[in-house]
């Protein structure tokens, strides 16, 4: 398991023009190709020797899937546009300043030049036991060691653990989530559209990744309907260093009101649990309710139930009671409490 | 081609971590190709079976239209084990083939489910059923080898016809014993490394790296061993010649002339008036 950084393994380097021709190496190289956006999480993985693809597919020169475009319905992101464009985007930081707000929120301005919404949705889990090559079951072995009695595990999951306990680190997810983003993927099978939840997996369904996407699949657009546009949102991430971190926890919402009541409303966090979590109970609970204080306590309040806290994560149940609490009542109502 | 997937701990020590999945192709081919090879040799080249028989009348006139074989208790302890055994092969294997679905929790309750049965079913054999009646004996052995000699032309005198058990039944029983209680052994383990919901306590460090490897592997093994056995338990279950026995698992016995044809009244007595040939153990006729 010898580490040595900045001397990635050999790897024959396609650099293809198209998304048809960038789906095609995919698929033709099956789980020997590494699918690489802005990089940001691949060159770990590389320069670590973690991870030792054969063939590497630089998404980079695919022009088509890049920029952002209006349709009929709302937004159309090409998956490998940049944060930093979708965080400066006019009609986004307008109509959905939610994505803009998480997305801003994302690491250091370079990782946001860089950085692209593709790659934000489709990164690995931090786990430091994962990224540091130790045969975990996320790696395809038998044991987690973050969920051991001494293993190193505040910035785990407290929902959806089932054997890893990692957590799903974007913080675009829940954004994308309340906006009811549709995910286009293309497959060896043809064009494939699904809701953004859908887009991730949680380990009890597969332990070794993250989203659906398989080998040959290329993510290639992030469709954002108009159905949520113009609606009262919320971004919170709550992190170590306030300059540049993954997040500890992070919660995103879209609330419609009328006369001062919760018409509809979609709410999700993420960093708590191996996927983003949509918090349907807590949806149902507060719609036709007051957008105030008293249902943001009640909201955080359900939120939290059946969360199970690993021997250094307990905190994360108060933040994620708090956090929802003024995502559903504003920062000014909702006083913060332990 | 390594049949074990090896890992390097975090001690620098390399350990097992499970069983390669081709393994699982593997097996499933093997059972597949001795369906096969099985059924081309019964259809093709296999002679008529022939048993010696000497049954007085007395004998067979004591002998029932319904000759009891399974009782009630021995038939559901065998389909609760068969529905746990196909549930267990389905969680274990089916996402490993890319079929994905939240298994692990639906893996160990039916393990668990395994466990209980298997349990009963050696408490209830040792001591409510003829023990001995599953496990091959002398005369098994000596008709076997008579069989083969008259499978390749060799002479040889008929074989008497089989007790309870036919021989291969009681070898298939004793395989599947050592794959189950593999899989059980290693299994009850493995679920202190799983959320079993407060059934047992989680330790991981309950072993180190190369014994949990082990047992991991061990697991494996019996796991795909146990689909080729499958396989060839289901097939033989709906062979035409077996079916009376796959119905006499279902409704508890068998014809009176199925009886008098394949088993031997001496060696498997159904009434307990029939008087046992010396060197005989009379069998349970549960």
């Amino acid at each position: 398991m010898a580490v040595i950084r900045d001397v990635m393994p050999a790897f024959d380097l396609l650099q293809p023009s198209s998304a048809a021709d960038a789906q095609k190496l995919l698929q033709q190289h099956g789980e020997e190709a590494w699918a690489m956006a802005g990089g940001l999480d691949s060159f770990d993985w590389l320069k670590d020797r973690i991870k030792k693809p054969k063939v590497l597919v630089d998404l980079s020169g695919v022009d088509e899937l890049k920029g952002i475009r209006s349709t009929s319905d709302g937004l159309e992101i090409g998956a490998m546009t940049t944060l930093t464009e979708i965080a400066n985007h006019p009609e986004i930081k307008a109509k959905y300043s939610v994505l803009s707000n998480a997305v801003e929120l994302v690491a250091s301005p370079q990782i946001r030049n860089q950085g692209t919404l593709g790659g934000n949705v489709s990164q690995d889990a931090r786990c430091w036991y994962y990224r540091a090559g130790w045969p975990c079951y996320r790696a395809g072995g038998n044991i987690c060691y973050a969920d051991t009695p001494v293993g190193r595990n505040r910035e785990h999951a407290i929902f959806g653990a089932d054997r890893c306990v990692a957590v799903h680190p974007s913080d675009s997810a829940p954004a994308l989530i309340v906006l009811d983003a549709k995910f286009v993927i293309q497959t060896p099978k043809g064009e494939r559209t699904l809701d953004a939840e859908d887009y991730f997996l949680g380990p009890d369904i597969d332990i070794t990744r993250l989203n659906i996407l398989q080998p040959g699949d290329l993510l290639t657009a992030i469709r954002i309907p108009s159905t949520w546009a113009g609606a009262k949102f919320y971004f919170e991430k709550v992190r170590d260093r306030n300059v540049w971190d993954f997040p500890l926890m992070n919660v995103a919402s879209a609330m419609v009101l009328n006369g001062g009541n919760i018409d509809r409303c979609r709410i999700a966090v993420s960093a708590v649990a191996p996927k983003p979590m949509r918090l349907k109970a807590v949806e149902d609970a507060v719609n036709g309710k007051p957008a105030d204080a008293t249902t943001g306590e009640m909201a955080g309040k359900l939120a939290v139930q059946g969360a199970v806290p690993l021997q250094f994560n307990a905190y994360k149940i108060p933040l994620m009671r708090n956090l929802v609490k003024r995502a559903i009542g504003g920062v000014e109502e909702a006083t913060w409490t332990s | 081609m390594d049949f074990i997937t090896w890992a390097t701990s975090p001690w620098g020590q390399t350990v097992p971590i499970h069983i390669a999945w081709y393994l699982i192709w593997v097996m499933a081919i093997a059972g597949l190709l001795f369906m096969i090879v099985h059924a081309l040799y019964v259809g093709i080249f296999a002679a008529k079976k022939t048993f010696a028989k000497n049954d007085s009348p007395a004998v067979v006139a004591s002998v029932p239209e319904r000759v009891p074989r399974h009782s009630f208790v021995a038939r559901a302890f065998h389909w609760v084990m068969a529905l746990s055994m196909f549930a267990l092969l389905i969680t274990a294997f089916l996402p490993k083939v890319g079929i994905k679905f939240d298994w692990v929790t639906y893996h160990w309750i039916a393990g668990l489910v395994l466990t209980a049965s298997v349990l009963f079913h050696i408490f209830h054999a040792s001591f409510f059923l003829d023990f001995w009646s599953i496990w091959p004996d002398k005369i098994d052995l000596r008709d076997a080898r008579r069989r083969l000699l008259r499978s390749i032309g060799k002479e040889a005198p008929p074989p008497d016809r089989f007790a309870k058990y036919p021989l291969e039944n009681k070898f298939y029983h004793f395989v599947i014993l050592l794959s189950g209680l593999g899989v059980i052994a290693t299994g009850v383990y493995m679920m202190k490394r799983v959320n079993t919901f407060g059934i047992l306590t989680r330790n991981p460090y309950l072993f180190g790296d190369m014994t949990w490897g082990m047992m991991y592997v061990l697991h494996g093994l019996a796991g795909v061993g146990l689909i080729a056995l499958i396989m060839v338990h289901v097939y033989f279950g709906v062979r035409p010649e077996k079916l009376p026995i796959t119905k006499s698992m279902i409704f508890g016995y068998m014809s009176r002339d199925f009886y008098l044809e394949e088993h031997d009244p001496q060696r498997w007595a159904v009434e307990k008036t029939s008087p046992p040939k010396e060197g005989y153990a009379p069998s349970d006729a549960d």
